[in-house]
Order: structure tokens, then sequence, then C-alpha cells
């Protein structure tokens, strides 16, 4: 029942978000930020990125849980030895695994993430263009046959227009 | 003996909810008129059982009985009378009975209102209703009986989670309860019309106001908890794409669509089959919602409750319901005859285009929500999926949505003139445009397409308001007689543009307050002052006071901007004396109704000084401003006479459809 143990690892880490997060600190606080306005922003926009590994989807950046604070510091500390922010990302992924991005990286594993979504859409498209044909040519047929007859709401629209066409 | 009472109503309730299970259905399918009448009495009834019950337990949070287990939990004595009541849905039995209640409240509506109904579709539909019913009264009965007793009744409560301790908890889950549960109603109609194998324009004019109403309610569910927890948790965040927001953002998105589709359904009779698969498929998003919420399959800020045992039952019920749904879907559907031809532009195909596009982003958001869970499951490999995921995914399937929605309304059935159209929004075109530009010029900072941003909602804002000037002929016919023509017209008409309108207000307030809010985290001691954005923050003093079940620690900031005293802003910590956890409690100044500004406390310094959050929020509050008028456009809709089959004419409408013809 591999349901079963999934379930029971969420409510572990449920367990722990629950006692880590009641430190009452507000996720970034002034004592963390550097004294230099560029790095300091550099550092929240690679923050925002992360995730805080026990907590629900939040980032490092939001996060009041004590390990949050941790890669806050982790993440000021590469930057501040002269990492890129891909390189501050590296360095943490490498520790932590591709679990602490919350963009997950394209690669095989993540294809049905990344393609579904459009996926849908251009399957959609494809419905979408197969209706019209179809539209088409039951208009067409309808067309020699001859049984293109306006209806009576059709009528009535057709009145109305032709009348807010007079007004103007 | 009020507590057992309610159990025993409950238990009645599920009895009588076995029988509108069957014999309404049978009723229907041997033609016994007898039996199907059955079905409207069982519902109300029901509803008043579920409702006493609800009461009981209500009585027991109110009077503070901790005989009973969910009460002690949960509850303290010294709470807010008001909390007291809240605290009945703050916890995962209580929620579950105020599921159930609203799903009766619907049920007990569709049989009491449904006079004009044709039997044997009100007979199905109150008969699927009370499946519904039947599962999760179980569900509650079984895993979660809020009536439980303890043999030794403690003394004192172990008090509610203080992050539920809010206005927000009276207000959210009922709204959002409303909204989830209301899309049971669609969905018992549509598998009605499935069981019955037939559906007519009639039908979608029947289904439309439960799908209105809960769309309605679900739009402002979701963004009363988007500023629940913008002033409660303290960082001026306000959407986190967390799991269980997506979770009810799905039926959302998935309602939305099948507003639309509704709409060509009752109009012209097309799109049958996807208007069916559409009303499963958002009661199916709901049910996902309710197990992803309730099992605990996720946790997150918003999980209070954890139990496998109900997981798995919810699962279930999640499995017999989208999967029962679905078959009966793929079994039927061929019999239902697809009627309206219509070309790409045209009325019916811009609402296909919404379809389109609002069903994918579904998906995208589906996928992003359930992906990591799968992923795990078969693989065992842990990924993050977060904001930064949907925004890349989601935000770009919306930008021509929302750039296609003012040419709908103004296209014809059947076949339209894009360049007419086009014709009637030069003014919207030449107004965004316009503030592009301004706002390229003039404000500085932030991100460089925040301005394109903008600039797509104002041509929403301006663009919704098209059609009313096109049918009223303002600019063209004199002004009274533009007024009256405005007020003549049909409701529905008001409400789409309400709607369109509501949801140009919320994409400008995104993109204003995200690209240039103004942050600004310090450290202060008494005496200290932070300029932000013109405004200058004076740390006056702090001041400790104790109520109810809290202690508060509260900083006094005077706010000036140049000489004039603008507000006093009092940021409070609050400690919970019972769990003795701290909470923030903002404090928020709104500027002319859409800037704020926004405080919050963070910790005390060893030398006194407190880490203080200032945020300079521009036209943050359109965010939420815009779902509210999205409601009342709903509401408008709602109020449309042609939703109510026999319901005469009003003489407004009548003199408008003389002058036109």
């Amino acid at each position: 029942m591999k349901l079963i143990s999934i379930l029971r690892l969420v409510f572990l880490s449920a367990f722990l978000v629950v006692t880590l997060q009641a430190g009452p600190s507000l996720a970034v606080s002034p004592e963390e930020m550097l004294k230099d306005p560029t790095l300091e922003a550099r550092a929240r926009e690679i923050s925002a990125g992360l995730r805080c590994l026990v907590c629900q989807n939040q980032s490092i950046d939001d996060s009041d849980a004590p390990l949050a604070k941790d890669l806050r510091l982790l993440v000021r500390e590469r930057i501040v030895k002269g990492d890129s922010n891909d390189e501050a990302m590296e360095f943490l992924v490498s520790r932590y695994g591709e679990f602490v991005l919350l963009k997950p990286r394209f690669t095989m594993k993540t294809l049905l993430l990344w393609g579904f979504g459009p996926a849908i859409l251009l399957l959609g498209l494809w419905a979408v263009h197969l209706l019209y044909r179809k539209n088409k040519s039951v208009a067409a047929t309808a067309q020699a046959t001859g049984a293109v007859e306006l209806s009576k709401e059709e009528q009535d629209k057709l009145n109305k227009i032709l009348s807010s066409e007079s007004d103007s | 003996m009020i507590i057992e009472l309610g159990h025993y109503m409950l238990i009645l309730a599920f009895a009588l909810s076995l029988v509108q299970s069957v014999v309404p259905i049978w009723g229907a399918q041997i033609d016994d008129n007898r039996m199907m009448s059955v079905a409207s009495p069982i519902a109300i009834t029901q509803f008043l059982f579920v409702g006493l019950a609800f009461a009981a337990l209500t009585h027991a949070y109110v009077t503070s009985d901790f005989s009973v287990q969910n009460v002690w939990e949960n509850s303290h004595s010294t709470q807010p009378l008001l909390y007291k009541y809240t605290s009945v849905w703050g916890n995962h039995e209580g929620s579950m009975l105020l599921w159930v209640f609203i799903l009766v409240i619907f049920g007990a509506m569709v049989g009491a209102f449904g006079r004009n109904l044709p039997p044997k579709l009100k007979a199905n539909t109150l008969g699927v209703q009370g499946w519904i019913t039947a599962a999760f009264l179980l569900f509650v009965l079984v895993t979660s009986n809020p009536f439980h007793r303890i043999a030794d009744a403690p003394i004192e409560g172990r008090d509610l989670n203080p992050i539920l301790q809010d206005v927000g908890l009276a207000i959210h889950p009922p709204l959002l309860y409303l909204g989830y549960v209301g899309f049971s109603i669609s969905f018992a109609f549509s598998i009605a019309a499935l069981l019955e194998g037939r559906i007519d324009a009639a039908w979608a004019r029947w289904v439309r106001p439960w799908v209105l109403t809960a769309w309605g309610f679900l739009t402002l569910g979701i963004s009363m908890g988007s500023y629940w927890a913008y002033y409660e948790l303290g960082w001026g965040g306000y959407w986190f794409w967390d799991p269980v927001e997506n979770a009810s953002f799905m039926p959302w998105l998935c309602g939305t669509a099948l507003l639309h589709s509704a709409i060509v359904m009752e109009k012209r009779g097309a799109l049958k089959v996807w208007t069916i698969l559409l009303s499963i498929l958002t009661f199916s998003l709901s049910l996902l919602g309710t197990f992803l919420v309730r099992s605990g399959v996720l946790t997150s800020v918003h999980a209070f409750a954890t139990d496998p045992g109900r997981g798995v039952f919810i699962l279930i019920l999640l499995v017999a319901f989208i999967g029962g749904g679905l078959s009966l879907f793929a079994w039927r559907a061929s019999m239902l005859r697809q009627g309206g031809v219509f070309a790409p532009i045209s009325r019916e195909g811009s609402l296909v285009l919404n379809n389109l596009f609002l069903s994918a982003a579904t998906a995208a958001v589906l996928v992003g929500t359930l992906y990591p869970l799968a992923l795990e499951a078969t693989t065992g490999a842990k990924i993050s999926v977060g904001a930064p995921f949907f925004n890349l995914t989601f935000g770009p399937m919306m930008i021509p949505l929302l750039i296609a929605v003012p040419f709908g309304p103004l296209l014809a059935w059947k076949r339209g003139d894009l360049g007419a159209a086009m014709q009637r929004l030069w003014t919207a075109l030449g107004i965004a445009i316009l503030t592009v530009i301004l706002v390229y010029g003039y404000v500085e900072g932030g991100p460089a397409l925040a301005p394109l941003g903008i600039g797509i909602g104002v041509w929403l804002v301006i663009g919704s308001f098209a059609e009313i000037q096109l049918r009223s002929g303002f600019f063209k016919n004199s002004f009274s007689k533009a007024i009256s023509r405005m007020f003549g017209m049909p409701k529905s008409v008001w409400g789409a543009a309400l709607g369109h309108l509501g949801v140009g207000m919320t994409v400008i307030g995104i993109v204003v307050a995200s690209s240039y809010q103004l942050e600004d985290i310090s450290i202060m001691k008494v005496g200290d002052s932070r300029t932000i954005a013109g405004y200058t923050f004076t740390f006056e003093g702090m001041k400790e006071s104790s109520e109810h079940n809290y202690s508060d620690v509260a900083g006094t900031f005077r706010v000036t901007e140049g000489d004039k005293l603008v507000t006093t802003l009092n940021p409070v910590k609050r400690v919970y004396n019972t769990r003795g956890m701290p909470t923030t409690e903002t404090d928020i100044y709104t500027i002319w109704g859409v800037t704020q500004l926004y405080m919050s406390l963070g910790d005390k310094q060893d030398n006194g000084a407190m880490a203080v959050r200032i945020y300079y929020k521009p036209w943050v509050t359109f965010i939420w401003l815009g779902s509210l008028v999205m409601f009342f456009g709903a509401c408008f809709s709602l109020a449309d006479r042609r939703l109510r089959i026999g319901a005469p004419a009003r003489k407004g409408r009548a003199k408008q459809a003389a002058s036109t013809a």
C-alpha cells in the first residue's frame, strides 16, 4: 500500500510543520538582511524560488520556520562569497536535492507536468477545429437541400438588428 | 441530552437520504408519480433534521459543554461569543457537518422552489442529490462524528487554533462551501439528464441559476479567504498557489467555463454534451478539493485535521462519484442530440474560446497540484511545484483569454463581425494604450511588463461596458432615451458587464500591487521613524493589554505625510493563553479605498527595540473589490427574469422590446 505510506509520511511532515512553525519570528527579519541593497534584492529573488523544506509549498522568503531562516542565511552567505544567482541555487540543490526548487526543472521526470496544460490547450484547439469543420459541412448540406429558413427567434433578432441600425 | 438528540437527528437524516436516493429515481423509471413526488418533502425534512443536528452542536459550543469531545478540543470558555459560534466549523468534524448542512439546504431549495420543473427531471435530480447526501452523512457518522462524548468532562477546553480565531473564519468557510457544494446541484441535474437521456434548452435555463449562485459564492469565498490570509499572516501575501488554495481555485475556473457554456446551451442549444461534461467535472473538482483538504493528504496552513481512515473513505467517495459520473457520461452522452451550428467568429465561438482557455488553465493547475503526489507515489522522487511554476504555466494562458473578453458580448450569435466589434472597442483600446504610455512615462520602478498588464486590466474595465453602450445607444441617442434603454436591458447584460469589469479590476489590483509595492523591514526603537512612499512612520511606544483568551503587545505608530497626520497604526503581537501560540495582528490603513499602508510587528529585540515590517501596497484592494463586483454581477444575472420560467416579462422590458421593434 504505497498510498498509505505516503499518507503516513505526509502526516509526519504535517506534525513537523505544526511544531516548527510555532516560532514567533516573521519570515525575513532585519538582522538577516544584507547591507548592500542590490545583494539583498538578489537574495530575496533567490529565496522566493526556494522551498522551505518542512513547510507546505511555502518559499523560504515567506516562511517563519527556523529551517527557512537557516536557508535564507545560507543563500546570503553564498551571495556575499560572490556566487551568481544560478550558482547559489545550484549549491542549495546539491545539498537538498531538487525538492528545494519551487519551479521544478524541465526533465523527463517533469515532462508531463510542464506539458499537460499546453497539451490540453492544443488538444482543445484541435477538437474545436473538428467542430467547426463539422459545422461547415452541416451548414453546406443544409444549403444544398434548401433547408435554411430562419426560425422565429432568428427572425426577431434580425428585425431587432435592422431596427437598431435604422436608429443610428 | 441535546447532543444525543442532535446525533439522532443526523441518523434520521441519513435514513431519509437513503429513501431519497432510491424511491424518486425508481418512480421516474416506472412512471409512478406518487414515488416521484416523495423527493421534495424528504429533501425538506432532511434539511430540517440536519439543521437541528447543526443547532445541537452549536448549542454545545456556545454553552461550552466540554463533555463533548469536539467542543473540548476546539473551544475555550473565555472565547468571545462570535468565535464560540465559528469554532463549530473550525475543525474537521464540524466543518464536514457544515458541508452536509449546506448540501441539504441546496437540496431543500430544489425541493421547495422547483415547482415548475418537469417531474421526472426533479425526481432524478433530487435522487442524485440523495446519493451525495447519503454518502457524506455516512462519512460524518462513521469517521467524523462531532457528537462524541467524553466520560469525565474536563473543566476547560483546549481552545481553537489561534490562527482561526478571526472574523475570517465566520465568513470564509461558509461562503466557500456554499460555492463548492452548490455545484452539486448542477452535477445532479446533469446526471438526471443522462439518466433520462434527454436534455433541452429549458434544462440549461434551469441549471444556470444554480451555477450562478454557486459561482458567485465561490468567487466571494475564495476572495475573502485571500484577504484573510493577507491581513492575518503578516507579510502581505494574498495568494500562494498553495495546494489548498488550488483546490478551491480549480472548481472556480471550471465553474466559470460552465457558466459560459450553459449560456450557449440555453440560447442556441449547442454544446450540450460539453456542458454536461463540464458540470460533472466542476463538482468532481469540488469533491477533489474536499478530499485534498479534509483527508490531510496535503498539509498546509489550512489543514487542521489529519486521519488516514478518513482519507481513504473520502477517496472511495471521490472515485465512486467521479468515476460513476464519467462512466454514465461515456455511456449515455451519445443519446443527447447536438444542435446549433455556428461560425468560429460568433458569440458561441467566443464562448468556446473562453471554455478552451479556462479548461486548459484548470488542467495546468490540476497537474501542478497533483503531480508531486503522483510522482512520489510512483517513483519515490520528491519535487516541489510552487508559485513560479503556476505563474509560468497559468499566466500565459490567461493573457489571450483576457484580451478576448471584451469582444465576446459584442459578437452576434451564429456569425459575428469582428471588425464591427473592434469599432465598438476603439475607445477602450485608446484608453488602455494611453494608460500604458503614461505608466511607462511617469511611474518609476517595477518590472518592464507591468504597464502592459495594467493596460490589459484597463482594456477589460472599459471594454466590459461596450455592450451596454451599444445596446443603449449612448452617444448616439438622446441622453434620456439611452438611460431608459439602459434600465430596460435584460439584467443578465449588466451581470456579464459587471463580471468582466470585476475581472479587470482584479487584474489591475494584482499587477499594480505586486509590481509597485514597497517594503521596509527594520528594527525600530521608540522615537525612531521610517519613511516609505512619502509616509513617515514614527514609533511612539508599546502598550500591553489582556482580554478574553489572549494577551496583546501593541505598538503605536504615528503616520504622517509631510506635516499632516494621516493616521495612527497599532500592529499587535498576540499570545493565546491556552496554546501559548503567538499570532501577528496587522494594522492596515486604506487611502482613498484603494491603496493600503500595512504594518506588522516582528520579534522583540534584546535591547527592547522591535522588528517592524511596513508595506506600501498601491491599489491592492482592487484585487478583492474586483471579486465583489463579480459577485454582484452574478446577483444581477440571477435577478434576470428570463432565468425563471413562467415569470411574466417586466413592463420595462416589454417597453424596450416595443421601442426596438
